[in-house]
């Protein structure tokens, strides 16, 4: 085995982002959420992620602006610190390192400089005992702060953040944990608890979820487990406490949320309906129904405008004023187990599997995006705990990506099991798929493999479906037989079985001349033209796992992987076994742009990764523990632009690339060196400095940004390098199309422009003689450069500001002059820039 | 927010006839004029030229009538006897008619005597025509015999002693004027040339010949007799092409659509059949109240008349295409267009604050019930007697989705006696519609569950239980029986198809497992929907 250090298997996308409850922003213009390690900064208007905040090195738990400072925000991370961070601009301002792993984080505005985090009890990881614990961050000037000084609040408290709230801006705690709610006082350091029954008479559930405090008022709500809301009050006396019950929910309150001014109390919970009680008039209730999936997070924004919802199914929804849904960003969807596989969709290159229930979900891999749902049950969904729904299980794309298959079942305790395949075809006009035929229990039992011929000059579209009950069906579109106004549909068109086994898989070859199902052991061959048998392959023992025609200059081989441990390649012109090889393949797959296969083989818990073509004994390329445990989903993605790598063993690379999913359900690519680098260098320049979201527009505009970044690089490292021409200048005629109200006056300006318009005559003597007497004011220069990077880093306006003075000075001929231009522009020109910039 | 997905109602492939061209094209008849005449109608015979009137044959008269005139426009009434096959010359000046006196008659249209009298047959005689000159008649009689006359001089010219049955009806060609052809209740058709004294050509039809007919181009003839229709190519010297077996009575008469292309049947099983003369596949077919005996179109098929054993005439006017535009144009015409565009084409001005009116979700009663999840008025909804009579694929649709929120029990529980027995009522007419069977045995079985209780209380849902406990055994009892047909069928096929050997790889062959799987055969059915 070869060692590939060059290659290297990294987390791509699907970041999850409804883990924790996200923050809004006092301005309302950016939402920011934990997300994995790091924490996501999105723009609420245009649903575009900004910043990355990454730093941490586990999971990020908690969010939480400071009180302090409204433009900074605190992490903390199981790995043990807490971070505060510039979310404006991305940039991380101190770490303080606790050094226990933090459940949640918690602030108010009473305590200045102290931050409430839960942690573990004890050192040891597993303990199921948690505390509270406030935490004196030291004032102190270095990026990295140890904090030592952390005093216990309470003991024994949930992990859950929804758990554990601030009342009245911090006069009081309210945490609770099981049938218990213990309320803190600061100021008497004292605590009380309330403990409920365990069941009351109607048999519901009293087990708290989540607490919500006001913020004027000395009120606590609570929600619980059987759908309940208590409003306490009087609490600060142990006996004489009372409280109030709203009732709408009818299953578990999973979130609870005061407005800023208090008049009003938002709760959701799996019935996926977002309620707003009227604080003192709690009879009027408003509903905003159907927002898609269970609610576990709601937050509000400090000036109330927005309302924020985080969904079980990894979305944030943006609500303004609990009136209309105004932006959803929404995640890939992962649940426990991706039915579909996971399928590319030709026409978009977009990823697709099932998503939402009864969805499937098209992601964009390049953007990391979700781009839409296509609804494929299109039946109300019922946000009910133990209700058997309707799962798409089955999902195929032909060739072209016109056409699409979904095969959509409903398994009931005691009833029939519901298949549907449905059919869609692509519509231009609308730019989405839609319905053509609808094909009610086209099997008696459950389908398991479903394939287009992928043929490009063939004019029908066939579709082979292998199912529990011992047959194969094939599907053809066909025109309508009597009604001339309706489109052509679906209909059977062959009936195939073979001695009453049950197919398991199904594989066209590559230019759709031959059909090959498997039937336990034996692997059968028929001909689509004429259905045929043609032919049966088999190599016992075990039964046949994977199905799949070589492609191109393999077209003659077939592939195949058994149950027995044994990748089996049969030669179709002789129809005989060209080789086979024991190894345990839990995936066979095949690379649409090329010859190539992959086979990811089970060894020993681990996964190993195989590359290989049919007609060469030797893999191009291996490696070993690619992931833990089995990989049973994996997609060849083309590539947007061809790599040209030169290396062998990366080769593969070129056309497309791999990704998989693994047993934790990460989704996981294959990275070379060469991509990695550039990906590198392009996250560096695209450092953001404003709201301004990464759209396409943006990119056609920010070139304009990347080529002054690139000319002021340029000019400050390397001073004899000469300077574009002024004509072309982007600065030049940036401030030509620049509104006159918003420049400088005009007698600053004018020396500086008409020199820049001047084609500077040099020749090589002079600048010769002139590179002599520049070595010392280089190095000055230099210096100075020094600072401004410092400068720039701290407030980016001006460094791109001193970018457009660099530009506008560049033509200039000697470096004495541009640097007295340079001071001259740092003197007030931030707000110009800011200017052309908006 | 999602808008509220209403509930899908499955489309089933309608049962019965399928719409076809064919079928708007005859269907598109207005309801028929209905004559009483005074006797069995034996013959209809339309004027080649314009107004197209049609002549009549019942009983001792002729009449003719014109194309819209509900009253004869002419009566020829000289017969002694039974008069038969009144047929016009291509002219559309002279008719012929034969009588059962054995006289054949000739009269002008517009006289009313005869003008000439044939006499020398000894029967009665069923077939008159004008051969294509226009100066010759054909005749054929009951005394087995056809003879061939000349008008002028009223003479015999020809006469054909060949069958050795009743001659009962026959065609001249018009293309050629020596050519005729008479079909015989010896089964034989005979195909006669007038130059030569003796058949040049004879089918046999093996059932006695009832009506001839000769297509446009003379190439082909069909036959009518028994319950057989029978196409035969003259220019391939009498071959035998397709051999129909549509009506399951005798068929008496055979007319051709104006444009060649459909070819119409008329039995006395009170049936008239339309084939496409393509591929001989009935295409459309016209029930009547009595056997038919006689049948004609008017060119362009402007009307279908038929004449029945009852002595009633029908006649079916073509709609003008006005008036089948007219109606769908009213039901077009019902919304007003303004209505729907008020306000629609108005382009907003350069300032104008465009206010967006959310657009209103048009939603069934019972999805706004099942919006709100009340389940049970829901059911109620979609249970209202004219949904549950007209479209139970909306109760169905709407039990399926209470039984896929899992509340259909809820819906169903805490009925009355009057609820029940309708609920029961839809049960019976519906549970074994292999359409709704899967679905509609859950709230069966469910309703039997809640209110097994109350059994005996009420005799009203009593009475139906028994209905529906009837129901289910005759239905047992039939799959049982289709069950067995499916086991004969299956061996049937098993035995007559062709067993094939699969070409096998070498390896699979070196293996004892596979050899056995290869040397067999599958065997692909197809897909029966």
């Amino acid at each position: 085995m070869v060692e590939h250090a060059d290659i290297r298997v990294v987390h791509r996308g699907g970041s999850i982002i409804n883990f924790r409850q996200p923050v809004v922003t006092n301005d309302s213009r950016f939402l920011l959420c934990a997300s994995g390690e790091c924490v996501k900064v999105f723009s609420t208007s245009t649903e575009e992620c900004i910043h990355n905040l990454q730093g941490h090195t586990d999971l990020v738990t908690g969010v939480l602006l400071r009180p302090s400072n409204h433009l900074q925000v605190y992490s903390c991370s199981a790995d043990g610190t807490v971070r505060l961070w510039d979310f404006t601009d991305g940039i991380l301002i101190k770490t303080y390192v606790i050094g226990y792993p933090i459940c949640s984080l918690y602030a108010s505005a009473k305590h200045e400089g102290v931050i409430f985090i839960i942690t573990p009890k004890l050192t040891d990881k597993r303990s199921e005992l948690f505390q509270l614990v406030a935490v004196h961050l030291p004032q102190s000037g270095d990026q990295l702060v140890e904090t030592r000084e952390l005093s216990a609040v309470l003991s024994n408290v949930s992990s859950k953040p929804a758990a554990t709230a601030f009342g009245q801006g911090g006069e009081y705690l309210a945490s609770v944990k099981g049938l218990q709610m213990e309320v803190y006082f600061f100021r008497k350091e004292k605590s009380y608890t309330f403990s409920l029954k365990e069941d009351n008479k109607k048999g519901g559930r009293n087990t708290f979820t989540c607490v919500a405090c006001h913020p004027k008022d000395d009120c606590i709500a609570t929600g619980h487990e059987d759908g309940k809301i208590r409003l306490w009050r009087n609490f600060n006396h142990k006996k004489e406490y009372t409280y109030s019950t709203l009732h709408w929910h009818h299953s578990a309150v999973s979130s609870l949320c005061f407005t800023p001014e208090g008049t009003n109390l938002l709760s959701g919970g799996v019935e996926s309906v977002l309620v707003q009680w009227r604080y003192n008039q709690e009879s009027q209730r408003d509903f905003l129904p159907r927002l898609g999936a269970a609610i576990t997070h709601i937050a509000v924004s400090p000036d109330g405008a927005l309302f924020c919802t985080s969904h079980s199914d990894n979305k944030i929804s943006i609500i303004q004023s609990c009136v209309k849904v105004s932006a959803v960003i929404q995640g890939l969807v992962k649940g426990e187990s991706v039915k579909t596989d996971l399928i590319v969709d030709p026409r978009s290159k977009a990823l697709v599997l099932n998503g939402k229930p009864g969805h499937l979900q098209f992601y964009s891999l390049h953007r990391d995006k979700l781009l839409y749902n296509l609804d494929i049950v299109q039946q109300e969904y019922i946000h009910e705990l133990g209700l058997d729904q309707f799962e798409v299980v089955k999902a195929a794309f032909d060739a072209s990506g016109s056409c699409l298959a979904t095969v959509e079942e409903r398994q009931q305790k005691g009833a029939e099991l519901e298949i549907n395949l449905k059919l869609w075809a692509f519509d231009e006009q609308t730019q989405s798929f839609v319905l053509n035929t609808t094909i009610s229990t086209p099997h008696d039992a459950r389908i398991t493999a479903m394939c287009f011929r992928h043929d490009a000059d063939c004019q029908t579209t066939m579709l082979v479906s292998t199912s529990q009950d011992g047959h194969f069906k094939a599907w053809q579109l066909a025109a309508a037989a009597h009604t001339e106004e309706e489109g052509p549909s679906w209909s059977c068109d062959f009936v195939g079985a073979y001695h009453s086994l049950v197919p398991k898989c199904c594989c066209f070859s590559a230019d759709g001349s031959l059909l090959a199902v498997s039937f336990q052991e034996v692997v059968t061959v028929w001909s689509p033209a004429s259905w045929e048998l043609l032919t049966t392959l088999s190599q016992p023992p075990g039964a046949i796992r994977d199905l799949c025609f070589g492609r191109l200059s393999c077209s003659k081989y077939l592939l195949g992987t058994t149950d027995s441990s044994l990748l089996c390649c049969w030669n179709l012109l002789t129809c005989s076994l060209e080789w086979s090889t024991s190894m345990d393949v839990s995936l066979l797959l095949s690379d649409p742009l090329s010859e190539n296969m992959v086979a990811f083989c089970c060894e020993s818990g681990c996964t190993d990764l195989f590359v290989f073509k049919p007609s060469e004994p030797r893999p191009l390329f291996s490696q070993k523990a690619v992931c833990s445990g089995r990989v049973t989903h994996a997609v060849f993605a083309p590539r947007e632009e061809m790599l040209e790598s030169c290396e062998e063993s990366s080769q593969w690379l070129n056309r497309s690339q791999l990704y998989f999913l693994t047993q934790h359900m990460d989704l996981m690519t294959f990275i070379t060196k060469v991509e990695e680098d550039r990906l590198m260098a392009s996250s560096k320049q695209l450092v953001i400095d404003d709201s301004v979201a990464m759209t396409p527009f943006y990119l056609l505009l920010g070139k304009h940004r990347q080529e002054q970044q690139e000319d002021q690089d340029a000019v400050s490292s390397q001073s004899s390098e000469r300077a574009p021409l002024p004509h072309s200048s982007v600065a030049i005629k940036e401030l030509l199309q620049t509104p006159a109200h918003v420049l400088p006056s005009t007698t600053f300006l004018c020396s500086m422009f008409l020199q820049s318009l001047l084609i500077p005559v040099t020749d090589n003597r002079e600048e010769k003689k002139h590179a002599e007497e520049e070595m010392e004011s280089e190095k000055e220069e230099e210096d100075s450069s020094e600072e401004e990077m410092e400068s720039s880093a701290s407030r980016p306006e001006q460094a791109s500001g001193s970018g457009l003075a660099a530009e506008l000075a560049a033509p200039t001929l000697t470096k004495a002059q541009s640097r007295e231009l340079r001071r001259l522009k740092k003197v007030d020109h931030s707000w110009l820039s800011e200017l052309l910039d908006s | 927010m999602a808008s509220f997905k209403p509930t899908k109602i499955q489309v089933y492939p309608k049962l019965g006839e399928k719409v076809t061209q064919d079928t708007l094209y005859w269907k598109n008849y207005k309801a028929p004029v209905q004559i009483k005449e005074f006797g069995a109608i034996t013959n209809i015979d339309f004027s080649p030229v314009s107004p197209h009137n049609f002549a009549v044959t019942a009983f001792t008269r002729i009449h003719i009538y014109g194309p819209f005139s509900q009253e004869p426009v002419k009566t020829f009434t000289r017969f002694k006897d039974t008069a038969y096959c009144g047929r016009f010359r291509s002219d559309g000046q002279l008719l012929v008619a034969g009588c059962e006196d054995s006289v054949v008659r000739l009269f002008d249209v517009s006289g009313k005597v005869a003008l000439r009298m044939f006499k020398g047959h000894t029967k009665a005689v069923h077939l008159t025509d004008f051969t294509s000159d226009r100066y010759q008649i054909l005749t054929g009689s009951d005394d087995y015999t056809c003879r061939l006359w000349d008008i002028p001089s009223a003479t015999e010219l020809n006469n054909y002693q060949e069958h050795t049955d009743y001659i009962r009806c026959g065609v001249t060609s018009k293309l050629n004027r020596d050519l005729f052809i008479t079909g015989s209740y010896d089964h034989t058709v005979k195909v006669f040339d007038a130059r030569v004294d003796k058949s040049v050509m004879t089918m046999d039809h093996a059932h006695p010949v009832e009506s001839l007919l000769l297509y446009p181009s003379e190439g082909l003839l069909v036959s009518a007799g028994g319950r057989y229709v029978k196409v035969w190519d003259l220019l391939k010297g009498g071959q035998p092409l397709v051999s129909l077996k549509n009506h399951h009575k005798t068929v008496t008469c055979l007319s051709l659509s104006s444009n060649g292309q459909r070819l119409l049947s008329a039995s006395l099983d009170r049936h008239v059949k339309v084939y496409n003369t393509t591929n001989y596949k009935v295409v459309h077919n016209f029930d009547y109240a009595s056997a038919i005996l006689s049948l004609a179109l008017a060119p362009d098929d402007e009307s279908i008349v038929v004449g029945m054993t009852n002595n009633i005439l029908s006649i079916k006017h073509r709609k003008s295409p006005e008036e089948s535009k007219e109606k769908a144009e009213q039901q077009r015409r019902r919304p007003s267009y303004r209505v729907f565009v008020k306000g629609k084409n108005y382009i907003p001005k350069q300032d104008d604050y465009l206010v967006s009116k959310p657009v209103k979700q048009h939603l069934a009663k019972y999805d706004k019930q099942l919006k709100k999840f009340n389940v049970s008025k829901a059911l109620d909804t979609a249970l209202e007697s004219w949904t549950r009579l007209r479209k139970p694929e909306i109760t169905v649709a709407v039990v399926k989705e209470l039984d896929r929120r899992g509340t259909l029990k809820n819906a169903l529980a805490g009925r009355d006696e009057q609820w029940l027995s309708q609920f029961l009522n839809f049960l019976i007419g519906n549970l074994v519609d292999t359409r709704f069977t899967p679905v509609l045995i859950t709230p069966a079985e469910m309703i039997l569950d809640i209110y097994q209780s109350i059994v005996g209380q009420s005799p009203v849902v009593d009475r139906q239980l028994l209905r529906l406990h009837d129901l289910l055994e005759k239905e047992i009892d039939y799959q049982k029986d289709l069950l067995e047909v499916l086991g004969m069928l299956d061996t049937l096929f098993a035995s007559t198809c062709p067993r094939k050997e699969v070409p096998c790889s070498g390896i699979s062959r070196s293996n004892g497992l596979a050899q056995g799987e290869a040397s067999s055969t599958s065997r692909p059915e197809l897909q029966v929907t």
